[in-house]
């Protein structure tokens, strides 16, 4: 055989080979991986509206709202994916809130990729044997009618809507607050107008 | 076709200890310094990379005599790319957790120097059931460092092993050591004590 007509051949049905299998696999995992993702996303909503029994999905304009409602029918929060960057790699936060976006009900950080020991702090401290969740359990029932701040080095008060920052990881513990602030300026316009 | 000398259960062993990818050898050291940081991690991509290069091994063998010479490099790309996408969407579908504990490293087997290395040196060369076997050493070689690697980190820098507390609670973890700098801290310790160990073997 043409020695150019083997080598084109044999890659050709090497690579057809390849292509068959993949296909065969996504099919197969394709939807398990799909439902993994949905449900690590309806645990989180329900994590950030606590007693919410259904959710609404709404997209307006390129934000998702989720708005958790209970078993009547009512309103009791709305929650949203806020994203921006951290120190060394993408900040995906689910924030939940009250109906009118007046204070942040609950926070989880869906992804991030910080330095291993200083900035996974914001979403696990190992090393606070208290509580390994304290710097995210710092928005609970946080005010946000006017912007979170970040201080350092002392006691932050809550009732001025200040976040204590994570020692050895200031800008990923700023990061977090700049990015649920400009979140919530945007989406709140968009929510309250559109959604009300 | 050259003539192996050596036993197949030595060919297996060679991968543990005289030939080890990582202490003997100093392949595949991208994942092994970034995955480590803990036990469960490092066996996950060992586990990983075992799938990928025994079956890898076993194709590109059965296959030697017909892959041309000049096509052989993207041949054995292709195929080994297959294989490390099947390990990475199965891990995605069944163990989301870890998948995303080990981000990009699982596609990244694709580069791996000890995948390559094997296919290159051995698969290519030599009948199906000694590539595999070769490969089972090589792979089960690298997934015993990390494991160790891992299990150090981890004990050290968080004070357990696969989660479970060790260390009293009382033990201050020394962050550094599960950090980049304590990864390569760590590599140049074992293969340091691998070293010591081998020189004092030859002078008995």
């Amino acid at each position: 055989m043409n020695k150019s007509l083997k080598l084109v051949v044999v890659l050709t049905v090497t690579a057809l080979f390849s292509g068959i299998i993949l296909a065969v696999l996504n099919a197969y995992t394709a939807p398990r991986i799909e439902l993994n993702a949905n449900k690590t996303l309806s645990e989180a909503i329900g994590y950030v509206i606590p007693g919410q029994k259904t959710c609404d999905v709404k997209v307006i304009k390129d934000v998702t709202f989720y708005i958790g409602k209970d078993d009547k029918g009512q309103v009791i929060g709305v929650a949203f994916v806020a994203e921006g960057d951290g120190f060394q790699s993408r900040l995906r936060i689910l924030v939940g809130m009250d109906p009118e976006m007046t204070k942040i009900v609950q926070m989880k950080i869906l992804s991030q990729a910080e330095t291993p020991g200083l900035g996974t702090k914001i979403e696990n401290d190992p090393t606070n044997k208290t509580d390994a969740f304290w710097f995210l359990k710092q928005f609970v029932d946080l005010s946000a009618v006017s912007p979170i701040s970040v201080v350092k080095g002392q006691t932050a008060d809550k009732s001025k809507s200040q976040i204590q920052a994570i020692t050895g990881a200031t800008i990923s513990s700023r990061a977090v607050v700049d990015i649920v602030n400009a979140a919530i300026e945007k989406n709140r316009a968009l929510y309250l107008e559109k959604v009300k | 076709m050259a003539k192996s000398k050596i036993s197949v259960t030595q060919e297996f062993l060679k991968g543990l200890w005289n030939e080890n990818p990582i202490l003997r050898m100093v392949l595949g050291i991208c994942p092994t310094l970034a995955v480590t940081t803990s036990a469960i991690n490092g066996v996950t991509m060992g586990l990983a990379v075992i799938f990928t290069l025994v079956m890898s091994s076993f194709i590109i063998s059965l296959l030697r005599k017909l892959i041309p010479n000049e096509v052989r490099i993207a041949t054995f790309i292709i195929i080994i790319a297959t294989f490390v996408t099947v390990a990475d969407r199965v891990l995605a579908a069944f163990y989301p957790e870890m998948s995303k504990a080990l981000g990009p490293f699982v596609p990244l087997i694709v580069v791996n120097c000890i995948v390559f290395a094997r296919q290159e040196a051995f698969a290519s060369k030599n009948p199906v059931g000694r590539s595999v076997v070769d490969a089972l050493g090589m792979s089960v070689g690298f997934t015993l460092v990390l494991l160790v690697m891992g299990s150090l980190r981890e004990l050290i820098g968080n004070g357990t092993i696969f989660s479970h507390q060790i260390m009293p609670m009382s033990f201050q973890p020394w962050m550094a050591i599960a950090l980049q700098p304590g990864a390569f801290l760590t590599l140049g310790l074992l293969i340091g004590f691998a070293n010591w160990l081998n020189t004092k073997g030859k002078k008995k």
